[in-house]
């Protein structure tokens, strides 16, 4: 009682005689199927190698291009050949030159003389398995494809869109379930002899001919027929990737595949010299006996299929550059711009970085230079203060510095007065949190000594900026967390909108505000802007705010109602 | 563009005349060997580690163009059987900085064949270079129908004025120059070629602050599964035909990169400015010779506190500078 190897090999023809010389070492023969792609002198060479092996065939050579019937007849004759030559095989194994075994032979007969009804074959109906690549699914039993998908991808694509127009489709023969799953199976003697000597092999041949990619079909489908204890799963270990590539192991790989338990893993990296020494020299017995459990490898390559297609977020570097609305996270992290409260509180930024335990940055888009937290002139990512810099490019400025601060929330304040240009970037992006008091620019120019004619055409070009960014916020494509008060509102009650700032920017550990910021004074801010008004200039933005003002006070801190829910 | 591909390979053709053939090993060349290309000058210092390395990461052959060196290197690379050398006289700045040569010997040798064109101060790096050499990237790579790897230019530095820690031949550049700029790259996409522009870096922070848009470009395309109709078109920044440049994702994913770490700030960089400021041979009038001439007056130090101490790969690959893609 042993186990066959059919082995379908096409390149590396090297490491697939190693492989065979493993197998046969333990006593399990081997047939080979050489691609008839390779050329007749690297064959012959294969062979004269191998010759010497009593436990080696080799099978009839067909041409076999990826998704077409000739991976099939390949595997067809070398079972064949198999049962033929070899009576006492039970179970035959399917395997490529890339395959490698994990687990000493010895374990994997013993575990199919454990169960040896018991075919191992994936097998799911077409229209529960996830990984199909391309779209077709269903359609690869109804549809025909005379055009090589390799070769004549455009004849091919062409093909398949006209017959769904018309609704050109195939007859799928009686009794037949399409069944689909890894090409790599391990059948027992008596189902896979059924489906080679069944009086419909015939007509199950023509019809799998044209089915595409039948390799991982043909047998699946028919073992449904024959079989009497199907185990849907592979025994070799085979990841594919997005596109419907194997991923292959290199030698790094090493310490994951030996905690894989599986038996076979597919595809090795030729090159992986420390792979195959380390599992060809047959004293792995280091593995325990436990049931194959891939999950860690997995993992790893799931990782590795989402890294290639959602990428990370907030990231824009050499290989990823996300069009507008495809960048699945705009920046890498929540952080939070503040309009009009460095002009309103006097030393805002130190009191809220006290308040939220933040970084708090002044005005990071400021004309003159980036005002970063504490004046440094260069932070994280060596990101400098230098305006002409930033202004090179201000959209990749605010994403490289939340990118590399990433994990710790920025702040940052914002005024007309700074460059625009990143006014959209912030607005659709759901990580900003963007709190605006209009018109509070007004305040450093009620309080400036200039020249009133110039502070007039200030404030005209101020009001006239910010309210072209007002109506970006509002537009319907902005995202962010956006709050705008006017200064009037504002400044009746500043306490309650501070707070929900901050809570949202403390999210769980609710923090309260021990300290109140304290106001700048405002006296005389109602006739500043009546004479500005008087001026030709009409300040809206600002609120309703009365000439004759009473001096503002901030108020008292109420300690919050108590909550009980 | 078509027009513009043919043009240049004429031109490659035109300046081939200048070189003369030194040493020729190309009949060595097997099928499937990873062809290096490069361009150099006095590079007598860094040759022996530059050969050591790419020789580890499985560079099958090497084929130089050396421009008029004074000092060793034609000795250095003579009688060694993996490198062919063409030496040329002609102007640096004249060839388009050595891509029509470049150019000229990649349409010869390098068709059908992995190619890797880098000076001699760039090392390459890519995703699991530590234990997978470059012909298992290749073979991902055809596996995977791409053409072309992307690297961007990352240029490392000392701690401390340049000339402090002299380099001697043989040793890894990397042992001095190990710091590096992780966060400040900006990046746009050129329509006219379709590939991505990339600028910042310790030389835009230090020499071309208040002109960012004349700091030199990072982007780079330096690994091709060269066919005889492919070009660069200045440096390795551009190829074409230009879905070659294609070489980023445009829907949220990442693709695949490596990087080039530019070892050129080490004591030996003084020497070089003033040489090629002499020789006017470099991109816009040597201006970026200049500025670092001027930035370097005072004893120049690129080292910031925020600088980047190089580890390895996965350094660069969490700090987003390059990436994995789906190769696992």
């Amino acid at each position: 009682m042993s186990i066959g190897i059919v082995m379908l090999v096409h390149n590396s023809l090297e490491r697939a005689a190693q492989v065979a010389r493993h197998w046969t070492a333990s006593g399990c023969p081997v047939v080979l199927h050489v691609d008839k792609s390779v050329s007749r002198r690297d064959f012959r060479t294969l062979r004269d190698r191998l010759r010497p092996d009593p436990l080696i065939r080799f099978s009839k050579r067909h041409r076999c291009e990826w998704g077409t019937w000739g991976i099939v007849a390949a595997s067809q004759a070398a079972s064949e050949t198999m049962l033929a030559s070899f009576p006492d095989v039970s179970h035959v194994f399917l395997a490529s030159g890339s395959c490698l075994p994990l687990r000493p032979v010895a374990e994997l007969v013993d575990y199919l003389a454990a169960r040896p009804q018991t075919d191992f074959i994936e097998s799911a109906t077409t229209s529960d398995v996830p990984w199909i690549v391309g779209g077709l699914g269903e359609e690869r039993f109804t549809l025909r494809f005379p055009f090589s998908w390799k070769r004549q991808r455009r004849l091919f694509d062409k093909w398949v869109d006209m017959q769904r127009r018309f609704k050109l489709k195939r007859r799928i023969p009686r009794g037949l379930v399409p069944h689909m799953g890894s090409q790599w199976w391990c059948l027992s003697r008596e189902t896979l002899s059924r489906i080679l000597m069944s009086p419909e092999r015939a007509m199950h041949d023509r019809y799998f001919r044209r089915v595409w990619i039948p390799d991982e079909s043909y047998y699946q489908t028919l073992a449904r027929l024959y079989s009497r204890n199907i185990e849907s799963r592979s025994l070799t270990l085979s990841k594919f990737d997005y596109q419907g590539k194997p991923h292959v192991f290199y030698d790094d790989h090493l310490q994951l595949l030996r905690r894989s338990d599986c038996f076979v893993a597919r595809k090795i990296w030729p090159g992986a010299e420390r792979l195959y020494r380390a599992f060809l020299t047959d004293d792995a017995g280091a593995m325990k006996k436990a049931e194959p459990n891939p999950a860690k490898i997995d993992r790893i390559f799931a990782k590795a299929v989402e890294r290639r297609t959602r990428g990370r977020p907030g990231l824009y570097m050499q290989s990823r550059m996300p069009r507008s609305g495809h960048e699945n996270g705009i920046t890498a992290h929540p952080y939070s711009v503040f309009q009009g409260f460095s002009e309103l509180f006097v030393d805002f930024e130190d009191w809220l970085a006290n308040a939220s335990g933040t970084r708090v940055h002044g005005h990071l888009f400021a004309p003159k230079r980036v005002e970063f937290a504490g004046g440094e002139n260069v932070i994280d990512g060596a990101l400098t203060d230098n305006a002409a810099t930033r202004d090179h490019a201000p959209e990749r400025f605010l994403t490289n510095l939340i990118w590399n601060t990433r994990g710790e929330r920025q702040c940052f304040q914002f005024s007309p007065r700074d460059n625009q240009d990143v006014n959209w970037i912030m607005a659709r992006d759901p990580n900003a949190q963007i709190s605006v008091v209009t018109g509070a620019w007004a305040v450093p120019l009620f309080r400036s000594k200039k020249n009133f004619s110039t502070l007039r055409s200030e404030a005209a070009r101020l009001q006239r900026v910010e309210s072209e960014q007002l109506a970006i916020l509002r537009s319907n494509h902005a995202n962010a967390q956006i709050r705008i008060w006017s200064m009037a509102e504002f400044i009746e009650s500043p306490m309650e909108p501070l707070q929900t700032v901050l809570d949202e920017i403390a999210q769980k550990k609710s923090r309260w505000i021990g300290e109140a910021p304290r106001l700048e004074d405002l006296a005389g801010f109602g006739q500043f802007l009546q004479k500005l008004k008087n001026e030709g200039m009409h300040p809206y933005l600002m609120g309703d705010f009365p000439v004759e003002q009473e001096p503002q006070e901030m108020p008292a801190i109420k300690q919050r109602p108590y909550l009980v829910r | 563009m078509r027009v513009r591909r043919r043009r240049r390979i004429l031109r490659s053709m035109r300046k081939s005349l200048e070189l003369t053939l030194f040493q020729d090993n190309t009949s060595a060349i097997r099928p499937d060997d990873i062809l290096l290309v490069s361009t150099m000058r006095n590079e007598s210092v860094r040759l022996p580690y530059f050969l050591e390395y790419y020789r580890n990461l499985g560079v099958g052959h090497f084929l130089f163009i050396d421009n008029d060196s004074t000092d060793a290197t034609l000795e250095l690379l003579g009688g060694q059987a993996d490198i062919s050398v063409w030496t040329t006289s002609g102007s640096y700045l004249k060839s388009s900085f050595g891509v029509d040569w470049v150019n000229r010997l990649c349409r010869k040798f390098a068709h059908g064949h992995w190619t890797l064109v880098v000076d001699p101060d760039e090392l390459f790096v890519y995703p699991f270079c530590d234990t997978r050499p470059i012909p298992a990237l290749t073979d991902w790579l055809d596996s995977s129908s791409i053409r072309s790897f992307s690297a961007m230019l990352i240029d490392v530095y000392p701690k401390g004025p340049l000339d402090a820690q002299p380099y001697v031949a043989g040793q890894d550049p990397l042992e001095i120059a190990c710091w590096f700029d992780s966060g400040n790259y900006t990046i746009r996409p050129n329509p006219t070629y379709g590939n991505l522009w990339i600028q910042g870096g310790p030389r835009s922070r230090m020499f071309f602050a208040e002109k960012p848009w004349e700091a030199p470009a990072l982007n780079k395309i330096p690994l091709v599964k060269w066919d005889r109709k492919f070009t660069y078109v200045s440096s390795t920044h551009m190829l074409l035909p230009r879905g070659l440049n294609h070489v980023y994702d445009e829907w949220g994913g990442e693709k695949a990169s490596g990087a080039l770490l530019h070892t050129k700030f080490l004591d030996t960089f003084r020497g070089k400015a003033r040489e090629e400021m002499e020789r006017g041979q470099h991109y816009a009038d040597s201006a970026e010779y200049r500025a670092y001439a001027r930035g370097s007056k005072e004893s120049p130090d690129l080292w910031c506190p925020s600088s980047e101490k190089y580890i390895n790969w996965r350094q660069l690959e969490i700090l987003g500078l390059m990436s994995k893609g789906n190769w696992a």
